[in-house]
């Protein structure tokens, strides 16, 4: 004669739990809100994730962004003499295009002004000087009219480009090209309008006025870029291109090397890793919840060795090995957090599905991992909180288990 | 003094040797059972009666294999059973001990086939041979048709019949009841006691009563009175 076969065991255990129908479905409830908070978080933090990258590969990673100033934290005392950066200048900004790989430039100027029209309405909004070489470098799309002339960037047109947002706020539906619009005290023709991007990263493209950044250097009163971008020619060594950067940079500064550049792989590499982290924290955080479901499991269980003491006597009395004993309890424990793990995953994968279908311009993805680690983490929480109580049911001494009527 | 000993052809079924069974109540020690020597021949039909306290239980936990002497020797069909692990004395309550309790011991979720079946399951028997032994054994009990209720949709004496049937379906050798009738009625109690003498007497199983009720410990063909955990009697027809 053998002993209890592993589909038996399955089976009593299976039969133990749905004669408990509404207990077992509660508990199960616990673990699947924990795996299903799990996977649906980690679905949203993913399509966080994809955003982001998405978002910053769409504007072409062959850019490199310089700025100035150095955010290098550098030994030694201060210096006597001061430590700003000089300026950054347009100059400065076509300088760049000496480097054999440095194909166009754009020069960025970012402030901020009251834009009227003669009908009376004002909005302060986002004011970037920069040149016709932005369209290209960041993918604008435009509408209606045409973008920034290309010309000599230091003579600053009267002309202008209008985001989505602003032209709505400013025409609503009227014809926005041909009209004038004043942007704190200085006129501009509006020659163009952008395509409605929706959402971005970074700049706003929708609330913004583009005016030539000579225009924005005289509206602000202000000689110095706010960055300046460059592309590289694409395949070309990023690296060697943010070297030449530095010397082209240092040689115009006297030989100081007082910018920093920045490459959009590296920001987006950064960025991917924020919320990468704060997925996982927040996957983490929520995975506490099935710690509490264990701990629901165990109590759960506890009690059911309590009220099944007659039948734990009654199994070994029959000739239930202590390891039978245990391993059905075991497996009840297991059975309820796989349970409640499958419907978890079931709700969380729904979820992220209908936000998807909700918001399709979020990519929710929901990775393996978290998947495969919610399951995993559930099973193994039933199976370690079931360790007790399987273990109490174990022990009962047969006589003392029947003798209670 | 077992006949079947004494021949000397198959060893006694149950032979205790000077067996104690102690307990420890607060800071004394108490002999529940004291210094037994009880031989139990294959096929015999004996009851154990005594009043409360006497040691009945503990007597019959020891021969069930579900507790240890504290002191003594206990040989099962001739092998000494005294120092086996808890698995092999599982094991020898699977293949050779049937169980009938007062309280009938029934699971309340499993069907009465499903009862039966699960010392057929706990020994790893196939699906299709633990069928067939279960209706088989459930029409030899006249149950056929309670196949399929719970136990709360029984009697008492047809829950009992269910208990039996479960302690008989892996054919022991030895049938230990447990105040069988002790929650029936008298008549279903009478049905009870001449299922079990039936099996005795035709199926050969050992059977061993313990009960209180003198009318039915006086229909056994040996019957043993325990006092204070001694033998106080043991008279055979």
């Amino acid at each position: 004669m053998g002993t209890l076969s592993a589909p038996d065991a399955l089976r009593l255990a299976g039969g133990a739990l749905a004669a408990n129908r509404r207990r077992s479905l509660l508990i199960g409830l616990a673990t699947a809100i924990g795996v299903a908070a799990v996977v649906l978080l980690a679905s949203l933090g993913e399509g966080a994730q994809r955003f982001v990258t998405g978002q910053f590969e769409a504007l072409g990673t062959n850019l490199l962004v310089v700025m100035p100033g150095r955010n290098e934290t550098t030994g030694g005392p201060p210096p006597v003499l001061g430590t700003t950066p000089r300026d950054l200048t347009i100059d400065d900004a076509y300088a760049l295009t000496q480097w054999r790989d440095i194909v166009d430039i754009a020069p960025v100027m970012v402030g901020n002004a009251p834009v009227s029209v003669a009908s009376g309405l004002e909005r302060e909004v986002n004011v970037l000087g920069t040149t016709a070489s932005m369209e290209t470098l960041r993918h604008l799309e435009v509408v209606q009219g045409r973008f920034l002339p290309a010309g000599d960037p230091k003579r600053g047109a009267a002309v202008c480009v209008l985001g989505e947002e602003l032209r709505e706020a400013l025409f609503a539906g009227e014809a926005a090209v041909g009209r004038w619009v004043r942007v704190a005290d200085r006129r501009f023709r509006v020659v163009g309008v952008l395509r409605d991007t929706g959402v971005s990263i970074g700049t706003d493209f929708d609330d913004l006025v583009i005016v030539p950044v000579a225009s924005a250097q005289m509206l602000f009163d202000r000689e110095s870029l706010f960055r300046i971008i460059a592309a590289v020619r694409p395949g070309a060594d990023l690296a060697a291109a943010s070297a030449a950067v530095h010397d082209i940079i240092a040689a115009r500064h006297e030989g100081e090397d007082d910018v920093t550049v920045i490459t959009q792989d590296s920001v987006v590499e950064t960025l991917g890793r924020i919320v990468g982290t704060i997925t996982l924290g927040v996957a983490a955080i929520s995975g506490v919840s099935l710690a509490v479901a264990g701990i629901l499991i165990m109590n759960v269980m506890l009690v059911a060795v309590t009220q099944r003491r007659a039948e734990i006597g009654l199994l070994k009395a029959l000739g239930a090995r202590t390891t039978d004993v245990r391993n059905l309890f075991l497996l009840e424990a297991v059975m309820l957090a796989a349970g409640g793990a499958l419907a978890g995953l079931a709700v969380g994968l729904t979820g992220a599905l209908a936000v998807g279908a909700w918001y399709p311009a979020f990519p929710v993805a929901t990775p393996r991992w978290a998947m495969a680690t919610a399951v995993g983490v559930a099973v193994v929480t039933g199976l370690v909180f079931g360790v007790v109580p399987a273990r109490r049911a174990a022990a009962l001494e047969a006589v003392d288990a029947l003798s209670r009527r | 003094m077992a006949p079947s000993a004494a021949a000397g052809v198959a060893p006694p079924l149950i032979a205790l040797e000077g067996v104690t069974r102690s307990f420890a109540v607060g800071d004394s020690v108490v002999n529940a059972v004291d210094g037994i020597d009880l031989v139990i021949g294959a096929g015999e039909y004996l009851s154990i009666m005594g009043p409360s306290g006497s040691g009945k239980s503990t007597l019959l936990n020891l021969v069930a294999l579900l507790d240890r002497p504290s002191t003594g020797a206990y040989r099962f069909d001739g092998q000494d059973v005294v120092g086996l692990d808890d698995d092999a004395l599982a094991a020898i309550r699977r293949e050779s001990i049937g169980f009938v309790f007062q309280s009938f011991h029934l699971v309340p979720r499993l069907t009465a086939a499903g009862n039966i079946e699960l010392p057929l399951t706990l020994a790893g028997v196939a699906a299709a041979a633990r069928r067939e032994r279960v209706a088989a054994t459930l029409a030899a009990m006249d149950l056929a048709d309670r196949a399929d209720h719970r136990p709360s949709e029984l009697s008492g004496g047809q829950r009992q019949r269910v208990a039996i049937a479960r302690a008989m379906v892996t054919a022991p050798r030895l049938l230990l009841a447990d105040e069988p009738t002790g929650n029936l009625d008298s008549h279903s109690g009478t049905q009870v006691v001449e299922l079990l003498e039936g099996l005795w007497r035709d199926q050969g199983v050992t059977l061993v009563v313990v009960t209180h009720d003198a009318a039915l410990g006086r229909r056994a063909r040996r019957r043993i009175r325990l006092v204070d955990g001694r033998i106080d009697a043991d008279v055979r027809d």
